[in-house]
């Protein structure tokens, strides 16, 4: 017993906080490396998060593939997607304001969700969870599925690939070269508006892996990501979206915020994240890892 | 310093230019209810100020709020509650809403002017994503259900809005103008010249003297009063007030109302509202296709129609409008 709550219960949201975590990690890390070449905040991140879930649907009820083969063919399929969503309006919004961008994406979000609730209805539909990750094993403290430590792996590699690529090799370096100016590294001969395109489609392949991760767990519906990116909006913020190091650790972080607020003080779970960004505001604008304006 | 200040006020704002299309817009608000269905006309109004006071921020500020539902609802729930519990007379409970919509504003306001552009608005949707939340939750907002029959009551306390819906759009449309009034006085005075320079370039009007962000927060807080007027009066026009005006997809609604109409202009927000309201209404039996087209004209406007109705009409006209 930790102050009168039972250590099941504890454990236990603090591994759906953990989940929730690697979902905002992966959600927040695609918006800041897109919002970093493009200058676009991406609001359709959250619909294309439920589009990689409704591929993996679609593949194992149409197609037969399972979990192994969507996780592979579904960021794959978004990533095009959104290559042609790049190369056909957001490179128009070039050099606009990049509220416009904000709003192309929120219609585009619009679109996507209202043609998928046509479709299905906003219930939602399951997906079977693959039979090697089924099951569990028992903890002497609780029960650990192992589909969740799978989750939390597959994020955490994810993450720390993606920075290790940003940081470490010869495209993460033209990446960071052309956040900070474009026009010179189109000077050194790299062909910038294909970087552009590459990195659209790769932030969005992630949110769709997210999809495919989270559609076992949770039912794949519609409107999953609707409200999931407005919470990682708020992890961006407080995160800053500098750094993509930042948005990872935010996004852990407050994933795990959210599970213990769910222990100890249930009625404010849904909103302690968007709390944690208000107080950040007043104390530090810029965000925990962004640049002071 | 002020003399020059005040000749090119006179040059840029031109209220008497204005003249017609406030007559225009007044005469078609009176003959309007014998044309169209009144209580349609009652939520094309209210949606219309919404909008007005929504572009006050986006139009004139170049303040993308993301989260205006919030004060439109909690308008909303302020004045059904007044209503039906405490027993207010129409007038004091869309007063009461009007002046916790700005009350609200100041708070959320004082917490989002803190970062600018595409923060501002991430943080204003966050934050009225969290009250839509506490609304879910909150006792006296009726949760899923919202607060239902909410009566009309009697104006004044002899003059009964329940009876005959024109009484009702009579007394919406004097709110309307009024609300509209305020913001056009607003917008065409030194402190609306004041938010265009700061919209144009902040650091110039810093390194001017002005408090940039006591600007942004007074007009934060007028636009969110004003919200709260429209809100307030709509949950009397409807008896009802819920979930579904302090929810995200109302804030988009107001911001597609005003990006159709043409943000900036005077008059393109209300053509806004009423395009919109009407395609609501028609496309109403299709379900989320209504979502589909609104998603659709978000594309179409912001790839080619970025002035506007209004904006290309007083392109044309090469008069503000």
């Amino acid at each position: 017993m930790v102050l009168a709550v039972p250590i099941q219960a504890l454990f236990g949201q603090l591994l759906i906080g953990l989940i929730n975590g690697s979902f905002y990690a992966l959600l927040s890390l695609g918006l800041a490396i897109i919002f970093g070449l493009l200058n676009v905040v991406n609001f359709a991140h959250g619909a294309l998060y439920m589009l990689g879930a409704f591929v993996a649907w679609f593949l194992s009820e149409k197609a037969g593939i399972g979990y192994w083969g969507a996780m592979v063919v579904a960021p794959l399929a978004v990533g095009i997607f959104g290559a042609i969503v790049e190369r056909l309006f957001l490179r128009r919004l070039s050099g606009l304001d990049p509220l416009y961008g904000l709003l192309l994406t929120f219609g585009l979000a619009l679109i996507l969700q209202g043609v998928f609730s046509n479709w299905f209805g906003s219930s939602g539909m399951p997906y079977e969870m693959p039979a090697r990750l089924q099951g569990g094993r028992a903890l002497p403290f609780m029960f650990l599925p192992n589909y969740r430590i799978w989750v939390i792996g597959v994020s955490l590699i994810i993450c720390f690939g993606t920075w290790a690529v940003t940081e470490r090799t010869r495209l993460g370096s033209w990446l960071r070269a052309a956040t900070e100016n474009a026009a010179l590294v189109s000077a050194f001969g790299i062909n910038v508006p294909r970087m552009i395109t590459i990195t659209y489609a790769l932030g969005v392949a992630l949110a769709a892996l997210a999809g495919v991760l989270a559609a076992p767990i949770y039912r794949v519906s519609p409107l999953m990501g609707a409200d999931l990116i407005i919470v990682v909006f708020a992890v961006v913020v407080i995160g800053g979206m500098g750094s993509i190091l930042g948005s990872i650790v935010t996004g852990f972080s407050l994933g795990i915020l959210e599970g213990l607020t769910k222990v100890f003080y249930p009625e404010a779970s849904n909103t302690v994240i968007f709390v944690v960004m208000a107080i950040v505001l007043l104390v530090r604008p810029a965000g925990l890892f962004g640049k002071q304006a | 310093m002020s003399a020059p200040t005040v000749a090119i006020e006179r040059v840029e704002t031109r209220p008497k230019s204005q003249r017609v299309p406030v007559i225009v817009l007044i005469a078609l608000i009176l003959i309007a209810p014998w044309i169209v269905y009144p209580v349609f006309l009652m939520k094309a109004l209210c949606f219309a100020l919404f909008a007005c006071a929504f572009n006050l921020l986006l139009g004139y500020a170049g303040l993308l709020s993301f989260g205006h539902a919030l004060f439109f609802g909690a308008a909303g729930y302020f004045s059904a509650y007044a209503a039906k519990i405490w027993g207010w007379p129409p007038e004091l409970a869309i007063l009461g809403a009007a002046l916790t919509a700005a009350a609200l504003g100041l708070i959320v306001g004082a917490v989002a002017i803190r970062r600018q552009g595409i923060y501002f608005a991430m943080i204003t949707l966050a934050l009225a994503q969290m009250f839509y939340f506490f609304c879910l939750r909150a006792p006296f907002t009726g949760g899923e259900d919202g607060i239902q029959g909410v009566p009309r009551g009697r104006l004044f306390g002899f003059l009964e809005l329940g009876r005959h819906p024109i009484t009702m759009y009579y007394f919406v449309s004097v709110i309307f103008v009024l609300g509209f009034a305020l913001l056009h006085r607003t917008i065409h005075s030194p402190f609306g010249q004041v938010l265009t320079a700061i919209r144009e370039n902040e650091p110039r009007a810093i390194s001017l003297g002005y408090k940039t962000n006591h600007y942004k927060l007074i007009a934060f807080v007028i636009s969110a009063g004003i919200s709260g007027l429209a809100g307030g009066t709509k949950a009397l026009v409807f008896q009802l007030a819920s979930l579904t005006d302090v929810h995200w997809g109302t804030s988009g609604e107001v911001i597609l109302m005003t990006l159709i109409g043409g943000m900036g202009t005077v008059f393109g927000p209300i053509a806004g509202a009423v395009f919109l309201t009407t395609l609501e209404n028609y496309l109403s039996q299709l379900g989320s296709w209504v979502t589909v087209t609104e998603g659709a004209i978000f594309v179409v406007c912001v790839l080619a129609f970025r002035r506007g109705m209004f904006g290309e009409l007083s392109r044309l006209l090469k008069r503000p409008l």
